[in-house]
């Protein structure tokens, strides 16, 4: 991990009509960890990741990627290249599973891929599937297909909005090795959404938690789950219910 | 005799292709990029000129045959060029009367693609117009239905292109208007026989179309 943050939030709010569904008042990301946001169901989490991503501006406050505003108009496309999001709903294209994980190399004009693609498609259990059509393949199936057609591009920011919500326990674990591999081995930077506390416990290098918009706590793994500052974060360790 | 009604025959097949063919090609050209536009934003008066696209499908042929009458006639605002009666008049009136088939199915079958693809695949490196390329693609099905309907619009139509072309021989004669005459002439084989090389031609396009949107998917 390095000391260089590259995502910065000051004062950052969101609003969805005259709804505010995220105040992050201060929040850095550093190059090469993994960060995993906690928060029940409609608690900001993906509106979080969707502001880091660039696909959407804040209402007001400042976010600050590599140094730059993330937000795509404000970016060539070599920078937004940078940052990839999977998303809770994934769409694919139609055609086949080799297809839509080709999809990104394709638009970077990068020609003989097929081994590229082999080699993901194995890391994922989905070699054997390369040829069929996403149409007939299961929810955690297309859901891999997702994260495939995500890291196959090689992003230095990885945004993970609920990847595992329909896996079954072995490709969920599946999931985070690749993902933990991706992170040592390319410094890959992870920010993860998703409600599961031992997921977080398990990958994450920080945690933090969001509910009803506000980052209520974030810090080192150990130090949230075993000595969380912030009360309602340790009645949410400790599966009660604050929301 | 046959040699002449075999080359006057083909003489009224080339142009009726060249007309539809072009008429399509143009409004293709014109019509798909606003159908993009119109069914991937939002703003004011978006509704209003979806329901002149829709009004815009049920043209009256003759009424846009007269419209084109009126530009290009001698006293009209575009008299100079001299087009009335030829078949650049009739493209014009077949364009007009195909654009709105275009743009309006076009608007629709990318108005039904999930409109978080754009920013999924923005996400992944796309440039909004790779992004736009990718939601045409996945909306393929209804822009081949639009080309397909905007072609057996132009095919058959009869009332705008003979107000504009006039159905002179070896000069502005196409498929519909020669059954015209061959019916009003009594000689109901042949326009019998026209009206079949037309269904064929009509069937033969749809089956390309429809080939080429149909192929195996990557």
């Amino acid at each position: 991990m390095s000391e260089e943050a590259i995502l910065r939030l000051r004062g950052v709010t969101h609003l969805y009509g005259s709804a505010c569904v995220l105040r992050v008042s201060e929040l850095d990301i550093f190059a090469g960890e993994i960060v995993c946001v906690l928060g029940p169901t409609g608690a900001g989490k993906s509106t979080l990741l969707r502001l880091l991503s660039g696909l959407e501006p804040p209402s007001s406050g400042e976010i600050l990627a590599f140094g730059q505003r993330p937000e795509y108009r404000a970016l060539p496309l070599s920078e937004q290249r940078r940052v990839t999001m999977v998303f809770q709903h994934p769409l694919l294209l139609t055609g086949s599973v080799r297809y839509n994980v080709e999809y990104g190399l394709r638009l970077r004009r990068q020609r003989n891929s097929r081994q590229v693609v082999d080699r993901i498609l194995e890391r994922l259990g989905l070699l054997s599937l390369s040829s069929r059509l996403v149409r007939t393949l299961s929810c955690g199936q297309r859901q891999l297909v997702a994260l495939a057609r995500a890291l196959i591009v090689e992003p230095e920011i990885l945004l993970l909005d609920e990847p595992t919500a329909n896996l079954d326990p072995a490709s969920v674990a599946l999931v985070e090795s690749v993902i933990a591999g991706e992170n040592q081995t390319r410094g890959m930077t992870v920010i993860w959404a998703t409600h599961h506390l031992f997921q977080a416990r398990r990958v994450a290098h920080r945690t933090g938690l969001i509910l009803n918009g506000e980052v209520v706590e974030m810090g080192t793994t150990k130090l949230f789950f075993e000595s969380p500052i912030n009360p309602r974060t340790a009645a949410f360790v400790q599966g009660e219910m604050v929301y | 005799m046959i040699d002449a009604y075999a080359t006057e025959l083909g003489d009224i097949l080339w142009r009726s292709l060249q007309v539809s063919g072009v008429a399509v090609v143009v409004s293709s050209l014109v019509g798909i990029p606003i159908g993009v536009w119109l069914g991937s934003t939002r703003f004011r008066g978006r509704s209003f000129l979806s329901v002149l696209i829709q009004t815009g499908m049920a043209l009256p042929p003759v009424v846009v045959g007269l419209l084109v009458y009126l530009l290009l006639s001698r006293s009209g605002p575009f008299g100079g060029l001299g087009w009335l009666f030829t078949v650049q008049a009739m493209i014009i009136a077949q364009v007009v009367l195909t654009l709105p088939f275009v743009v309006g199915i076009t608007m629709t079958s990318i108005a039904a693609v999930p409109p978080d693809l754009f920013l999924q695949v923005r996400s992944l490196g796309a440039s909004p117009w790779q992004a736009r390329w990718t939601v045409l693609r996945e909306a393929r099905s209804g822009v081949v239905l639009a080309l397909a309907t905007a072609l057996g619009r132009s095919f058959s139509e009869v009332g705008a292109v003979l107000m504009v072309g006039g159905n002179i021989e070896r000069h502005t004669r196409v498929l519909t208007t020669a059954i015209m005459l061959e019916t009003s002439r009594g000689r109901f084989g042949l326009a019998l026989a026209l009206g079949a090389i037309l269904m064929a031609l009509a069937l033969a396009a749809n089956i390309a179309i429809f080939r080429l949107h149909g192929r195996p998917a990557p």
